[in-house]
């Protein structure tokens, strides 16, 4: 021992510790991915952290977000411990710049993230390797890069990285549901030929009236197409766009790929983050600490799960939501006990068990209680005048709001509903309105984007103050135009 | 199940700069953006009465990541409090149009603005960058110098910043290669190379520019601020680009005055307008100081044209004589709005055919940079505006 540089010995010291906290949280009934740390400089930490995974393509607005999380660490802002890519096996960066005790406190918090990715329903149709995937793309952006110019290829992924959310995660449920509407379909088809035999037997009255039916049919049909609103305008636009080249409609594969691998992540941001660090807590209290380390642990914990006045920590409410599960199900009231059968003593496996079912959404819905938003002192809050000031205390309605703005991760709600509008293959996008309005400028420089990808006018109807309008741009400029009655 | 399937490595990652280089490439893009929005951000107030200060922000737009978002003035957002919030507490409250503190800027929900750090001298180099003196002149005495950097040598030793890589390396391969290994590696401080420069000093006529402003009562606000915005660039450029221009400054309302520079930009004053006694002290001073036969002579005058009436037709010949002895004359008028018609001595001007005489009527703060383009394109000037 005695030849180790000192990153050695650290090296060495932290693989005994996580040795040693593998097999606490095994003990504690955690089943964790194995898991590989590489420990890594600031620079390359924050690099993993604006680009979500390692060797994802190049973007100048990843450029932004790394130099502004690097500058938010030198300024002492914000810290990044860890980035753990969720595949089998898992792998965990963390921070060569972290002393022992930190580091190790990051090593129990991503062992609880691992065991959150191997359980929680929501990642069952992750891609196991992910990271390979992911450069590979990047190889092949680089590719078109050299084939069709950097500016090219930086506009067409600007473009297409500002509708980058509007995927349907539900896509595996919807799979289904198309092959079988496409059989349908088949059936269909020969039944059109049924018309041949009016062009023979008919009078001019008859075509016409044909005639017309047919146009009646066909106009149907365009405004049937998609049959359904379709939610996901990545997948949508990378088949049906009428333009595009080859490469474009990969670049448009591609980014919907790699977002579909973050959709678990937002959708459980909440349950995951408040699982690792109750078992980080838990864990690093059954180690063996002197008091300077425990206090070092303690004000570490602290810091990750200070509360926020502007919006709610993830790691708090997790935390403190998992926590008041557990209790509840160790300690069921009276009436607990005789109206709904609760057993005392079921807590640590209630909380298994909602790490392996629940969402964030469906589990505020369940759990978040009257008593744990006002411990919490959880508040809704809006702009009036220059100042943010709260509006609502209610606990159904903060929940309500809560869940609410989680909806769509919290991105309005935005589907295809005509892709030849005006029979001309114009698309024609449709705001779900919930009673949030848009932003409008936001939305229609955004419509610009969609107009590069499709290349045809895009109209988007939403609502404002009241009123049903569309937006439209068709390349040159823009428009909006109230939606009248009659129309659909 | 094995007891542990963990392992912890630690690798090399120096080489690793993806971060970086998409990082250089977002400033590459800002400045783009910064020379798409020029005309904005050469009359932006916080840039022309910043004083003295180098480093300005300049709020960039084109740079947002547009999405489709909830309005986020009208949205409804969460948070936590300590205990004891109640309905109606305040708790942030957003900084006075815009001028917050950066990182204050983070705290409020969906607020994202980026501000670009620049320079003056960038932010002048970018607004001058194909411009000049126009009709510059050969004259007998020449004083004003331009600077050029060129390197011409290469030498063992030089600031780290001027590292020839190339040859370095070459000369670390030669060093290694001697030995009877040619490899890259193991850099020894005899290995280094260093580009050296020298500054180049060419010599060109001598310029003065003659900076004329009314500072009269009927200059409001308004006209002032656009008055001084164009003379703040025009200065700039003129010490960044030539390094002995000479510039003169006369403040006029009925009487004109020579002032210092700094009398010309903070000075208000008041009183009716008599346009002419700025003509003849430009006049006088070019007279008693630089002989047209050695300098190229600037004057620029700007004024919101409410001339005394009778006072127009002087005007019109002091500016024909001033033409003979100077190279350009430009007059800029400031007209708030576009719906008021030219001034009287706007009209009076109109008179004048010469394509040494330039007139811009300026309405718009962003019509200041245009304005800058007209008065110094270096190729020949278009006629007067009607």
């Amino acid at each position: 021992m005695t030849d180790l540089t000192p990153d050695q010995t650290y090296l060495a010291e932290l693989e005994k510790a996580v040795e040693l906290i593998w097999e606490i949280a095994r003990r504690a009934g955690l089943d964790p991915y194995p898991t590989n740390f590489e420990l890594v400089p600031a620079t390359i930490m924050y690099e993993f952290g604006s680009y979500g995974l390692p060797g994802r393509f190049s973007h100048w607005s990843r450029g932004k977000a790394y130099y502004r999380m690097k500058t938010e660490y030198d300024y002492g802002l914000s810290k990044i411990y860890e980035l753990v890519v969720n595949t089998n096996p898992s792998y965990a960066f963390l921070m060569e710049q972290n002393d022992l005790l930190q580091n190790k406190v990051v090593v129990a918090h991503v062992l609880g993230h691992t065991d959150f990715f191997k359980h929680n329903t929501y990642f069952k149709h992750t891609g196991a390797n992910m990271i390979d995937k992911v450069s590979v793309n990047a190889d092949r952006i680089r590719q078109y890069e050299y084939d069709h110019g950097t500016a090219q290829v930086e506009r067409f992924l600007d473009a297409v990285l500002a509708i980058e959310e509007h995927i349907d995660p539900n896509v595996h449920i919807k799979r289904a549901a198309e092959r079988d509407a496409g059989e349908k379909d088949k059936r269909k088809g020969p039944r059109e030929s049924a018309y041949d035999d009016l062009w023979n037997l008919a009078d001019r009255d008859a075509r016409r009236a044909a005639e017309e039916q047919r146009e009646r049919e066909r106009a149907r049909k365009r405004r049937r197409f998609p049959a359904e609103p379709e939610k996901d305008l990545l997948l949508f636009m990378a088949q049906h766009a009428p333009n595009l080249e080859e490469w474009q409609r990969d670049i448009l594969l591609i980014v919907r790929e790699e977002m579909l691998y973050f959709v678990p992540q937002m959708q459980t941001k909440i349950l995951n983050e408040g699982w690792a660090s109750l078992w980080h807590s838990r864990i690093m209290r059954e180690m063996d600490l002197t008091d300077g380390e425990f206090t070092a642990f303690a004000q570490m914990h602290a810091g990750v799960l200070a509360p926020n006045r502007m919006r709610i920590n993830p790691y708090h409410l997790g935390y403190k939501l998992l926590e008041d599960i557990e209790r509840r199900w160790d300690n069921p009231t009276e009436e607990e006990r005789v109206k709904l059968g609760r057993q005392p003593g079921m807590g640590r496996q209630k909380i298994l068990e909602v790490r392996e079912t629940e969402s964030d959404v469906s589990a505020l819905r369940n759990y978040l209680t009257k008593d744990l938003i006002e411990d919490l002192d959880l508040y809704l809050y809006r702009k009036e005048g220059d100042e943010w000031v709260i509006v609502e205390k209610n606990w159904e309605k903060v929940r309500d709001g809560i869940v609410a703005s989680m909806t769509n991760f919290n991105y309005p709600y935005i589907t295809i509903v005509d892709a030849d509008f005006n029979g001309n293959t114009e698309l024609c996008l449709r705001h779900q309105f919930e009673g949030q309005e848009l932003d409008i400028p936001y939305a229609q420089r955004t419509l610009e984007y969609i107009h590069h990808i499709w290349s045809r006018p895009v109209h988007l109807e939403t609502m404002m103050e009241g009123t049903r309008v569309r937006f439209s741009y068709d390349g040159q400029k823009h428009g909006h135009a109230k939606i009248g009655d009659d129309e659909r | 199940m094995p007891i542990s399937t963990s392992t912890v490595s630690q690798h090399d990652w120096s080489l690793h700069r993806k971060g970086a280089v998409d990082q250089e490439r977002h400033k590459q893009k800002i400045r783009e953006a910064i020379k798409k929005n020029l005309a904005d951000i050469v009359s932006e107030e916080s840039i022309i009465l910043s004083d003295g200060k180098k480093i300005i922000k300049v709020p960039i737009r084109s740079l947002e990541e547009y999405r489709f978002r909830y309005d986020p003035g009208r949205q409804q957002h969460s948070g936590e409090g300590d205990g004891d919030s109640k309905i109606g507490d305040v708790i942030a409250a957003e900084p006075r149009q815009g001028r917050g503190k950066r990182g204050q800027a983070g705290e409020e929900p969906g607020v994202d603005y980026y501000e670009a750090d620049v320079t003056l001298d960038e932010l002048a180099a970018m607004i001058f960058e194909d411009l000049g003196l126009p009709f510059l002149e050969e004259k007998k005495m020449a004083e004003m110098e331009s600077e050029a950097v060129r390197f011409t040598d290469v030498r063992k030793v030089g600031p780290l910043a001027n590292l020839d890589k190339r040859r370095t390396i070459m000369e670390n391969i030669k060093r290694n290669a001697a030995k009877g290994d040619a490899h890259f590696g193991d850099i020894k401080k005899q290995d280094l190379r260093f580009k050296v420069w020298e500054p180049t000093i060419k010599y060109q006529s001598n310029a003065v520019v003659i900076a004329c402003m009314d500072v009269s009562g009927s200059m409001g606000e308004f006209e002032k601020y656009i008055a001084r915005s164009f003379y703040f660039w025009m200065v700039r450029f003129l010490r960044t680009k030539y390094n002995n221009v000479k510039i003169v400054f006369i403040s006029h309302h009925t009487e004109a005055k020579e002032v210092t520079e700094e009398e010309f930009f903070t000075h208000g004053e008041s009183g009716g307008t008599q346009v002419s006694s700025a003509y003849e002290l430009a006049l006088r001073i070019i007279a008693e100081r630089y002989n047209p036969d050695d300098w190229n002579i600037y004057p620029f005058h700007f004024s919101d044209g409410d001339n005394l009436p009778w006072d127009n037709e002087r005007c019109v010949g002091l500016v024909q004589k001033l033409m003979e002895v100077c190279n350009i004359f430009g007059y800029g008028e400031i007209r708030e709005g576009h719906y008021r018609s030219p001034s009287t001595l706007m009209s009076a001007f109109n008179k004048i055919q010469d394509k040494k005489f330039i007139a811009v009527t300026i309405s718009d703060k962003s019509e200041v940079y245009p304005a800058l383009r007209r008065f110094f394109a270096t190729r020949d000037p278009v006629p007067a505006q009607p």
